[in-house]
């Protein structure tokens, strides 16, 4: 009977096979995202002043090494999440952007310390901090639907995990992207704002892509 | 004593002999049997290390060529391979601890993934590797459901059988076959993909991915004949119809 049964699902699934195209290689997979993400920091670039932003980010260690934090954030994430996606993945793979985060962070960290103790910095105005939100918001949408479908075509059992590392990818790339049309220093108030985005990003990423993801695999 | 100093003697010459066999083995093919010692003929460790591992290795890159044709299409090869893996999963299954009422449970989930994940199987890797991550996240989903159900439900023997049934008595028998009768005149009335919709997701409370995959239809498809169905039966059955 139990045998029968485990026959019937062999002959239902064989009848459903249909060719498949085989799935390409994370690391090819995260590259045409982040061309993707590279295309739009090239259409930001043609409304900025790119020179201007290098000038600022070279101008003190924390500025650059908080946007190299959050572009290797952006790649490594977007990678672990790829990588999630496969089924025979292990969890680890979510520790992958962690060093990347930490880096982040600290840059962030020290450039509020900076913008704190020294005079001539150059701190946001207080009306800013609502700009920065919508921006890190209005970026990370497109880029959270362009990665969910991309994350949908592999079939990850572990959903809840591979949103919240492709949320984690999102925000950081819209926090790097947000460099192109944000002249100021980091703040605290500045660097709150843009935690609380990064945070919504991931949320919104765990709650809506982890049921697409979830939906996928049932 | 004299028995732990036979045991003694005789690991001692194991030992001897494990020694022996390893610098011989440099020198004899895999198809040489070295004599033992005492008693039957042994087989170098290695070798027998080796030869399984060979073993194994065909059967792998077998499954995986099987595989390869059945993301192609191929179904004797995919539905050959699906009935090869059910003894490995099976066996992954009880390594992980699975009742075995429910190995069964395992075995079904774990064949139903392979099929919807095959697209993220990739030839350079090893099938069977592929196939135990998912067997044992299967294996880990099923005992959580199990735990979540007994945080819910109870073991009450008793309780049960002193429960009085209600479809017991032939005025509520009457009506209950009056109310399938009307159900069954309304579903009648549905067009053939809207009683395909409802078949599986209702009667037989298939998920749309599942009912999907038995139907050979799109669960999109399936959804709106879903949805269509509904609506048509709340019109036949509140009379409007």
């Amino acid at each position: 009977m139990i045998r029968s049964v485990n026959d019937r699902l062999v002959q239902a699934l064989g009848a459903d096979l249909t060719p498949v195209r085989r799935l390409a290689p994370p690391s090819l997979r995260v590259l045409t995202w982040l061309a993707i993400v590279g295309a739009a920091a090239l259409a930001l670039a043609m409304v900025s002043d790119v020179g201007a932003m290098i000038r600022r980010l070279m101008a003190a260690p924390d500025m650059w090494l908080a946007a190299m934090g959050s572009m290797l954030t952006a790649a490594l994430a977007a990678l672990a999440a790829f990588e999630l996606s496969l089924p025979d993945r292990k969890a680890a793979w979510a520790l992958l952007p962690l060093p990347a985060l930490l880096l982040w962070i600290g840059a962030s960290g020290m450039g509020c310390l900076r913008t704190w103790s020294v005079a001539e910095a150059n701190p946001m105005p207080p009306d800013q901090p609502e700009h920065c939100l919508i921006y890190i918001l209005g970026i990370s949408l497109p880029l959270s639907l362009l990665l969910i479908v991309m994350l949908r075509r592999g079939l990850s059992l572990r959903p809840n995990l591979t949103a919240i590392i492709g949320g984690l990818a999102c925000a950081s790339a819209a926090a790097t992207l947000l460099n192109f049309i944000h002249p100021y220093d980091a703040a605290a108030t500045d660097l709150a704002v843009h935690a609380f985005a990064v945070v919504i990003v991931i949320l919104a990423n765990t709650i809506f892509g982890g049921r697409i993801l979830m939906s996928n695999t049932r | 004593m004299i028995l732990r100093f036979l045991t003694n003697a005789r690991l001692a010459m194991d030992s001897m002999g494990a020694t022996l066999m390893t610098d011989m083995s440099l020198f004899y093919d895999s198809d040489v049997t070295i004599p033992s010692v005492y008693g039957a003929p042994m087989t170098p460790r290695t070798m027998t290390v080796d030869a399984e591992s060979s073993g194994q290795k065909e059967v792998d890159c077998r499954r995986a060529a099987w595989m390869v044709a059945a993301q192609a299409g191929d179904r004797a090869a995919y539905e050959t391979l699906l009935r090869d893996c059910i003894p490995f999963i099976t066996r992954v299954a009880r390594g992980q601890g699975i009742r075995p009422d429910l190995i069964e449970d395992v075995v079904q989930e774990t064949l139903l993934t392979v099929h919807r994940a095959r697209q993220t199987y990739d030839p350079n890797r090893s099938f069977t590797a592929w196939l135990r991550t998912i067997a044992q996240r299967r294996a880990i989903d099923v005992l959580r459901r199990v735990g979540q159900t007994r945080t819910r439900e109870i073991h009450a023997p008793l309780a049960y059988e002193n429960h009085s049934d209600p479809s017991d008595g032939p005025e509520e028998t009457a009506f209950h076959i009056d109310h399938t009768e009307v159900l069954n005149s309304a579903v009648g009335k549905l067009s053939a993909r809207q009683r395909e919709a409802v078949e599986h997701l209702a009667f037989r409370s298939r998920s749309l991915a599942q009912a999907a995959t038995v139907t050979g239809r799109s669960t999109g498809s399936l959804r709106v004949d879903w949805h269509r169905a509904l609506k048509s039966l709340r019109t036949h059955l509140s009379g409007k119809g």
